[in-house]
């Protein structure tokens, strides 16, 4: 909203503001108060300041490691889910739990499949543990948070490998691949994750809350 | 030549000065309060006007009088909420701003920090802090609250509850940097970039994907936080500002921005801020905050110490715009009144207002309830639940106040 704009629906609603107060209890609104609004930026074309240095190759390869939920980005490399096991005993399960269960309030439970999470009836009771498999849309998601912010004194230490072991075992774990499952790239864009469909864009207006 | 004095022998020979019976000491009152509301212990002559008082200092303090506390839960992944009870006006002072980390707050080398801008751009560039100072600069007021502040309150609202457990994941800051429209447009953003990545600089390298659109309109990206450079807690040295939008998604200590053409649905936009539904589904990208208000004084655990006149007052804040009144109940929900809003409401800013009450010494219940310019009124919490049910993890805007008791004790009412 522009300027100009704001200022006149602060005027059209001062009135109405002022309008009211129960006798005893002191002034209502001061409906003189005219509202600022901010401008917009001025629209320079691009490079027009001409500040800043060219980003090369290698700089953007080294931070831009994000998948997303195509898992286009994905790298070569794979791992078991026997292999990731082994991984979350050492590296997940002091603060994750031995069985994924987490620790309240700080490290989230990852695995488990409450039967009253299986119709994703999360709203009717805060107390349903969200997990891996029963909340999470995609499977790239955990790829990406795991080689991103895990584990969490040594984050971005996994190899390749080890993060599709992890990501391997954690599914199996919360019975969305077999145990005896591989994953790499093409076999982690394949995983349809139970909570896939279960999300809706924000219809929030002052009649739908 | 008169010879100076040391802050301490300026205490000590006050106290000497004047005898032990004239003097009185002011320090932490229990260790429970921490470290943050800790201090010296300060020895108050019964008479200031009969002495030299303390000389200047590089660094001012509050006085030993006033010990205003975040709550810290002692974790790298946690939250230290705003004491809103014990603030004036809209804004807050920034050791006092909430704090909501994934991963701690790291220490940062401004001089070796980057901005990276890549992606669906004409220029892929790094830019300096310098370099970011460069372009045309804006300062602006605007609110950020955690999108689950005032979860405990919604679900199990306790009449032992504060405002600040209610409420303190919002603080107002006055904030100053470059639009990132500006920085948009300088590296010829792509016209079929509709949404760009987030990342920030932490150990988790926080991640939120953010339409376009909201680049175009009003984001920034600040470098300063009421008149100096941002605290380390709030983002040291840059963060992403999106105005209204839910604390998480302002990301600090931010390092990169990489404009694509869909969402990430990086965990923090999926496994997190998303908010459970009725009707088994749960909604994502739910960005804006809701209007909300909360009555910060008299509230608990304060007791109204007379009968008489009292100015209640509290904040209001909405994340699609500007509030445009406030009602008070001094009843419980059964008749509401205008309060005043106390200076200007600006878009996305808190901003005060004030009822005067005047109690008479029965039992009443005071409420708030906000109303902003694109149409959205705070709910009761029955209403609120209904639609969202108790397991919704996000945006609690429910209308919540203050019972006040005949002895004048006031305790939270979390049933609007």
């Amino acid at each position: 909203m522009r300027h100009a704009q704001l200022v006149g629906l602060a005027l059209a609603l001062g009135p109405v503001i002022g309008a009211c107060g129960r006798e005893g209890n002191g002034p209502a609104v001061d409906a003189s108060v005219v509202v600022a609004g901010y401008a917009p930026a001025p629209e320079y074309k691009a490079g027009y300041f001409g500040i800043g240095t060219s980003a090369t190759r290698a700089q953007i390869a080294a931070w831009d490691t994000d998948i997303g939920p195509d898992g286009a980005e994905l790298p070569a490399g794979q791992g078991s889910v026997r292999e990731g096991e082994e991984i979350f005993r050492t590296q997940c399960a002091a603060c994750h739990g031995a069985s994924g269960e987490g620790m309240a309030p700080v490290f989230p439970a990852l695995i488990g499949r409450d039967p009253r999470g299986e119709s994703f009836d999360f709203a009717s009771d805060p107390s349903i543990p969200r997990t891996i498999g029963n909340y999470w849309p995609h499977a790239t998601t955990l790829y990406d948070y795991i080689r991103r912010a895990m584990p969490l004194y040594t984050p971005g230490s996994l190899s390749a490998d080890q993060t599709y072991a992890v990501t391997a075992y954690l599914l199996a774990a919360n019975q969305v691949i077999p145990t005896t499952a591989v994953l790499d790239a093409a076999a982690l864009r394949a995983v349809k994750m139970p909570a896939r469909g279960r999300f809706v864009a924000d219809d929030r207006s002052p009649t739908t809350r | 030549m008169p010879r100076k004095f040391t802050r301490r022998e300026m205490i000590a020979g006050t106290a000497t000065a004047l005898g032990a019976a004239a003097v009185a000491k002011v320090g932490t009152a229990s260790a429970q309060e921490g470290a943050a509301a800790s201090g010296p212990i300060v020895t108050v002559p019964a008479d200031p006007t009969k002495l030299q008082g303390l000389p200047t200092s590089p660094l001012g303090a509050r006085s030993p009088f006033v010990r205003p506390s975040r709550s810290p839960v002692g974790e790298t992944v946690g939250s230290s909420l705003t004491p809103l009870q014990e603030l004036t006006g809209p804004i807050t002072p920034s050791d006092l701003h909430f704090e909501r980390h994934h991963a701690g707050i790291p220490v940062i080398d401004p001089a070796k920090h980057r901005l990276m801008i890549h992606g669906l751009v004409d220029r892929p560039i790094t830019l300096s802090l310098d370099d970011l100072k460069r372009f045309p600069q804006v300062t602006r007021t605007y609110f950020i609250e955690c999108s689950g502040n005032g979860r405990n309150a919604f679900r199990a609202p306790k009449p032992d509850m504060t405002a600040q457990k209610v409420a303190g994941m919002m603080s107002t800051s006055e904030w100053t940097g470059v639009p990132l429209a500006t920085l948009f447009r300088e590296v010829g953003a792509k016209s079929d970039a509709s949404w760009f990545l987030a990342e920030g600089g932490d150990a988790c390298l926080m991640t939120r994907s953010v339409p376009m659109a909201k680049a175009w309109d009003d984001a920034l990206i600040v470098w300063a936080q009421n008149g100096e450079p941002l605290r380390p807690a709030q983002g040291y040295p840059l963060r992403l500002l999106l105005p209204g939008w839910e604390g998480n998604i302002n990301v600090k200590w931010l390092r990169r921005l990489e404009l694509g053409t869909q969402p990430w649905r990086t965990r923090w936009e999926t496994s997190k801020y998303t908010d459970p539904l009725p009707g088994n589904k749960s909604r994502e990208f739910s960005f804006e905050n809701d209007v909300k208000s909360i009555i910060t004084s008299p509230s608990h655990p304060r007791t109204l110490e007379a009968r008489g006149w009292y100015s209640v007052q509290g904040l209001a804040w909405s994340g699609r715009g500007r509030v445009t009144k406030v009602e008070v109940s001094p009843d419980g929900g059964r008749t509401w009144e205008f309060a005043e809003l106390m200076g200007p409401a600006l878009p996305k800013a808190a901003v005060r207002f004030q009822y005067m009450l005047h109690w008479t010494g029965g039992e009443q219940v005071l409420l708030s309830r906000a109303t902003d310019d694109a149409g959205f009124t705070q709910p009761p919490r029955a209403e609120l639940l209904a639609a969202r049910g108790l397991g919704t993890d996000y945006h609690f805007n429910q209308i919540v106040g203050w019972k006040v008791a005949r002895d004048g004790a006031i305790t939270f009412h979390g049933e609007s």
